[in-house]
């Protein structure tokens, strides 16, 4: 059948012309192995050769299994390197062997197969829609509403329970974004494993940077509330010349000598915002550079982000160590929708 | 935000200025090594000849260059003994070059900028050896990955900064330049003096790196260590290329 | 039911292929599909790529599992790899290194494994990407397209859930950040967060979730997706490039057995060969760099797997300070504006053979492939789309071009926002143009035959280039392809031009207007009418948008 005596319902945009003849498929081009005997009989060593290599491959893999036992790093690296490159070469083998049997020595006569429109033919669909008839008759979905309708309905329900059994998946958000574990008086100690010792305002000297978290976190026994509570109270801790500072008078009292602190949390996805540059002030954040002025209350100076990184008040206790004044006065990490809201 | 270069050097220039200040001001200033009057009047001669145009005639910072007053040793050693300094054109940072001075003319010259004040020395030896039995690579690796990781990366193969600068990879670098380089902070790296960590922790710190350094990478060759982007341009160069190179071999048509 | 066993088998091949038969009737199946014909073109191998790198994927992913513990449970490490040893780090984290130091062959499937999820994906989008250009989505096609989309989705989700699997530094600041992106949406946010992580980030829970997706709901979908998507193709039978006899109504080609039963089969081993090579020579995710999860260190450098690059970079272009607050309700566009981009995006690859399908009105079946150059203004759009995502890509690596290319990073990330909005247009136009001198080039070549650069003169002394004219086999390759003019607006039967018909129209001789129509009997027989060389059709002068062909 040629395009013109099918019948398409026209497409409005189309306009089929077919000026020059097809020629049809082109004629078979003969390969040498096709022609020579000797040719056809290389090709059959070449592939035996390939699955030759194969079979020696996988023996190379089952070799640096068993030579390698883990002693140190090294024997990985060779176990990897040996049983990988075995591996390797085993499939590789098999795999050239047989395209190459394919390419040279399985017929390459294109041959040509009719398609078929993928819609059904009129007498199918004519007795498709005789079964859906016949099936709605002999059930009455159409006749009887009340069935139908009820069933829609039950249909619409008993996939809820399949939801709300879900209910439980995370605890009810409450105000946990809005509050850290720092209270008044908790000490500002070093980010350590081991948890970290605390600060003296003399150790940090200007230029100094110190990674740090609420003394009150290694209290906190369960390990993964310990991370919660820690990927939203740790701190950076900086100090500047005083007089490089541009403090607003309201929270002039948050610093201590030049020294302040900063959540480390991104206000715009979270990650921490450790990137500082002593000279410029400047904090950077590493995934997605947003960039905070430290000497102007980390006002957004590049990047995505939006708010800024909320400050730590500070002060130093009897002994000379640095401690909080009380919690962030603000949510700390990226905004969310009632983040203004009490 | 858009700064003029000028104001970058402005800004250079004065956190310099400040930061030698601060070192000076600071309260666990290391003690200057005792050193000979003979060496300290040959850094003195170096010093005019090669450093004074910028930073004074004793050290005390002119235009183009910072005070050096209370900068220590440890600031002259690396910044001369990583070929930063004599700086070069200004530009955002100043790059690692060839080292103009031999060891002998360094050390007068730190020994010269130490007299003047006190200030960070060069370390001693026991803090920069990275094998022995009280040598902690686990805590050396973790304070790495809290202190320093975010700006040179997880195995210190360097990362960006603001505005063209950038934190350098740490390969290649000597164990005694990294340690200067945390008890001195150069440019806008922070400073980490003894108090925040001490020297215990900073030899646990270079002893990792330089095992990330010399150990052999297990996984076979490390594209650099800078992560996924690598891998991502890998298979899209190489795996998936030489798998098309493959695709076309096996539509071709045999001879 | 005795008919069946008039034959008798003699040898044991023969008795299998009796008994299996008499159960599940495989001859009729052998007989239906063991001579199918499946073109040959190393473009359509694209596909298979992926499908091969996905059962790499279960086999590797399957040793992978017998090893990893997915417990946020903390204990301390014990293992080989010195400078961990003792930290604190979860059993997820641990067991990961263990199989990468401590299991032979660990790292090695590790490795293979990722590898393979890279490419799989990788695979995936060039095979769409080819499927766009040659229009290969079009009727009957544009439910498998759709398929096809919905498989590149999964293999995207398999990835990140597999990638954050380990548990470590980088992969945990990857979890931040979709914590991130999920607090930012409005209202429903934070509760979607708690509900993924079981709580506040990062909690306890989430390895384990994202295990049970990644080795279990995943996986099945991206099988079922993909029997559905094989089962069209054998319905549809695949597309062919055009080419003499290459026509709507057959498939040519080579039968499915012998042949590509060698080369398919041959190259799945060929696809695995080349991952087990990869993965032996070159390291991937070097776990035991990045450390344990905690939340307070990062590493510079932080980035996604490939696919998952091109929404952290839209994340990276967003303009500074977007957060809006509306009667007390903040939405941080920041956030949401990159979030709500990049689904459009998505929707609109999802949409576009419908989309075009709706422009063209054609509604024939189409089984020959279109040359790029032959659909000027799709294969447009799609190079605008392609530098869209590009851009978007490499924006997530942002620090990384910085630094190893010495340029500020600041003002790399502002070219990439001002190449985000007008790379695409140039390269749609560029684009377009190109195809249409391709075209013209073909017409040339059609009408003229090419040039020989062999000058000779004539007897009367005039100076010619010798043509060499094309045979008709290449002739038909240069002519075959359908023209298309642009519609108008018609007004329909209560005699109003509707809005959506206007739009149409618009759209239309968008597509349409500037085109090259295909050789005519007429013109080529003209050309050839003397065998002089001289053209007889004039060159089309650039009249703008009056381009040669249209009637």
């Amino acid at each position: 059948m040629s395009e013109v005596e099918k019948v398409y319902p026209a497409g409005l945009a189309t306009n089929i012309q077919k000026p020059i003849a097809d020629p049809g498929i082109e004629p078979h081009r003969v390969r040498l192995t096709d022609k020579s005997e000797k040719a056809a009989k290389g090709a059959e060593q070449q592939i035996a050769v390939m699955f030759g290599i194969s079979i020696i491959g996988a023996i190379i893999a089952i070799w640096g299994f068993v030579a390698f036992p883990i002693a140190d790093l090294a024997d990985t690296r060779n176990n990897t390197l040996w049983m990988g490159i075995g591996m390797g070469l085993s499939l590789l083998g098999i795999g050239f062997g047989a395209v190459h049997w394919a390419k040279t020595l399985m017929p390459d006569h294109e041959v040509s197969e009719a398609r078929h429109q993928a819609r059904s033919n009129d007498e199918s669909r004519a007795k498709a829609i005789e079964i859906i008839k016949t099936a709605d008759a002999e059930s009455g979905f159409t006749r009887r509403k009340l069935i139908r309708r009820s069933l829609y309905g039950a249909l619409a329900f008993f996939p809820i329970p399949a939801l709300v059994i879900f209910g439980d998946l995370g605890p009810q958000v409450g105000d946990t974004l809005k509050h850290t574990i720092w209270k008044k008086g908790v000490r500002l100690v070093r980010d350590s494993a081991e948890g970290g010792t605390a600060i003296k305002a003399s150790e940090v000297t200007i230029g100094s940077v110190f990674h740090v978290v609420p003394e009150n976190l290694k209290d906190i026994e369960d390990h993964g509330e310990k991370l919660n509570q820690k990927a939203k109270a740790a701190v950076l801790l900086v100090r500047v010349e005083p007089s490089d500072l541009k403090e607003d008078p309201a929270k002039a009292s948050w610093s201590y000598d030049g020294i302040v602190a900063y959540s480390k949390i991104c206000t715009h996805v979270g990650c921490p915002v450790a990137l500082y540059e002593q000279q410029t002030h400047h904090l950077l954040c590493p995934c997605h550079q947003s960039t905070f002025d430290l000497a102007d209350h980390c006002r957004v100076i590049f990047g995505p982000a939006s708010r800024p990184l909320p400050q730590l008040a500070i002060e130093v206790d009897a002994e000379g160590y640095l401690v909080a004044q009380g919690d962030f006065t603000e949510p700390v990490g990226p905004s969310f929708w009632d983040i203004r809201q009490s | 935000m858009r700064r003029r270069p000028w104001a970058i050097g402005f800004v250079i220039f004065l956190g310099l200025v400040l930061s030698g200040g601060g070192y000076a001001a600071a309260t666990n200033v290391v003690q200057a090594e005792v050193s000979s009057a003979d060496q300290v009047a040959e850094g003195r001669k170096l010093f005019l000849a090669n450093c004074a145009s910028c930073h004074g005639s004793n050290g005390e910072g002119a235009i183009g260059g910072p005070s050096l007053i209370g900068v220590g040793a440890a600031s002259v050693d690396f910044q001369v003994g990583t070929g930063r300094m004599p700086g070069q054109a200004s530009g955002p940072q100043l790059y690692k070059k060839p080292v103009q001075f031999t060891e002998e003319q360094i050390s007068a010259m730190a020994a010269y900028v130490a007299s003047l004040a006190p200030g960070p020395a060069i370390p001693d030896a026991e803090y920069l050896k990275t094998t022995g039995d009280d040598i902690d690579m686990t805590h050396g690796s973790e304070l790495f990955r809290i202190n320093c990781a975010m700006c040179h990366n997880a195995v210190g193969a360097g990362g960006a900064l603001t505005q063209g600068k950038f934190a350098p990879a740490l390969g290649g670098v000597t164990e005694k330049h990294i340690y200067e380089a945390m008890v001195t902070g150069p440019q806008n790296m922070p400073v980490f003096n003894d108090a925040n960590l001490t020297p215990e922790d900073k030899r646990d710190i270079i002893a990792y790196l330089k095992y990330v350094e010399e150990a052999d990478s297990v996984g076979g060759y490390e594209l650099a260590s800078i992560g996924p982007v690598a891998e991502g341009l890998f298979v899209w160069i190489f795996g998936l290329g030489f798998i098309i190179a493959i695709t076309v071999w096996l539509g071709a048509k045999a001879n | 039911m005795s008919t069946n066993t008039e034959q008798k088998p003699t040898t044991f091949i023969g008795g299998a292929a009796n008994y299996l038969d008499e159960r599940l009737s495989l001859g009729g199946v052998l007989k239906n599909f063991g001579r199918k014909v499946f073109p040959d073109h190393w473009s359509f191998m694209l596909g298979e790529v992926a499908m091969y790198s996905f059962v790499v994927l279960l086999i590797s992913g399957t040793f992978l599992t017998f090893f990893y513990q997915p417990s946020m449970a903390s204990v301390h490490y014990e293992g080989s790899y010195a400078p961990l040893k003792g930290a604190e780090m979860s059993i997820a984290y641990a067991s990961s290194l263990d199989i990468s130091f401590d299991i032979r062959g660990g790292l090695l499937m590790r490795q293979v494994h990722h590898w393979a999820a890279l490419l799989f994906v990788a695979a995936a989008g060039l095979h769409m990407l080819r499927v766009f250009f040659t229009g290969a989505f079009r009727k009957p096609r544009e439910l498998n397209w759709l398929v096809g989309f919905f498989l590149f989705l999964a293999a995207m989700g398999g990835g990140f859930t597999g990638y954050s699997l380990p548990d470590d530094l980088l992969s945990g600041n990857g979890l931040r950040i979709i914590d991130g992106m999920l607090k930012a949406i409005p209202f429903i946010g934070p509760s979607i967060s708690s509900g993924l992580f079981g709580g506040e980030f990062p909690g306890d829970e989430i390895v384990a979730r994202l295990y049970s997706l990644h080795i279990m709901i995943i996986p099945a979908l991206i099988i079922v997706l993909l029997a559905v998507h094989l089962m069209m193709v054998i319905i549809h039978k695949h597309t062919h490039y055009s080419g003499p006899g290459k026509t709507d109504e057959n498939v040519v080609g080579f039968p499915l057995m012998p042949v590509y039963v060698a080369k398919a089969g041959g190259f799945f081993f060929l696809v695995f060969g080349v991952l087990m090579a990869i993965a032996a020579t070159f390291t991937i995710n070097p776990i035991w760099n990045y450390g344990p999860y905690d939340p307070s260190p990062v590493s510079a450098g932080t980035q996604p797997d490939w696919y998952i690059g091109w929404l952290d970079g839209a994340l990276r272009l967003a303009p500074s300070r977007m957060d809006v607050e509306l009667l007390g309700v903040v939405l941080p566009f920041g956030v949401l504006l990159p979030l709500v981009i990049s689904l459009a995006f998505l929707a609109v690859v999802a949409a576009y053979p419908f989309i075009e399908k709706w422009v063209t009105g054609d509604d024939r079946e189409h089984h020959v492939l279109d040359r790029p150059r032959n659909a000027p203004t799709r294969t447009g759009i799609g190079a605008a789309g392609v530098v869209f995502y590009a851009v978007l890509w490499a924006g997530a690596s942002t620090d990384l071009i910085a630094t190893n290319f010495q340029m500020n990073l600041n003002q790399v990330l502002t070219s990439m926002q001002i190449l985000l909005i007008i790379g695409p247009v140039i390269a749609f136009w560029v684009t377009k143009r190109a195809c249409i001198a391709l075209q013209r080039k073909d017409r040339e070549i059609a009408l003229h035959g090419r040039e020989t650069g062999r000058v000779v003169r004539l007897p009367h002394g005039e100076y010619i280039e010798v043509h060499e004219q094309v045979d008709k086999y290449e002739l038909w390759k240069l002519v075959d392809f359908k023209d298309y003019q642009p519609t108008l607006a018609r007004p329909n039967a209560q005699g109003k031009i509707t809005l959506g018909s206007k739009i149409r129209a618009a759209l239309s001789s968008f597509y349409f207007e500037d085109r090259i129509a295909p050789v005519s009997k007429a013109e080529y027989e003209l050309a050839h009418a003397d065998h002089s060389p001289a053209p007889s059709v004039e060159k089309p002068k650039r009249k703008p948008r009056e381009l040669v062909g249209k009637k």
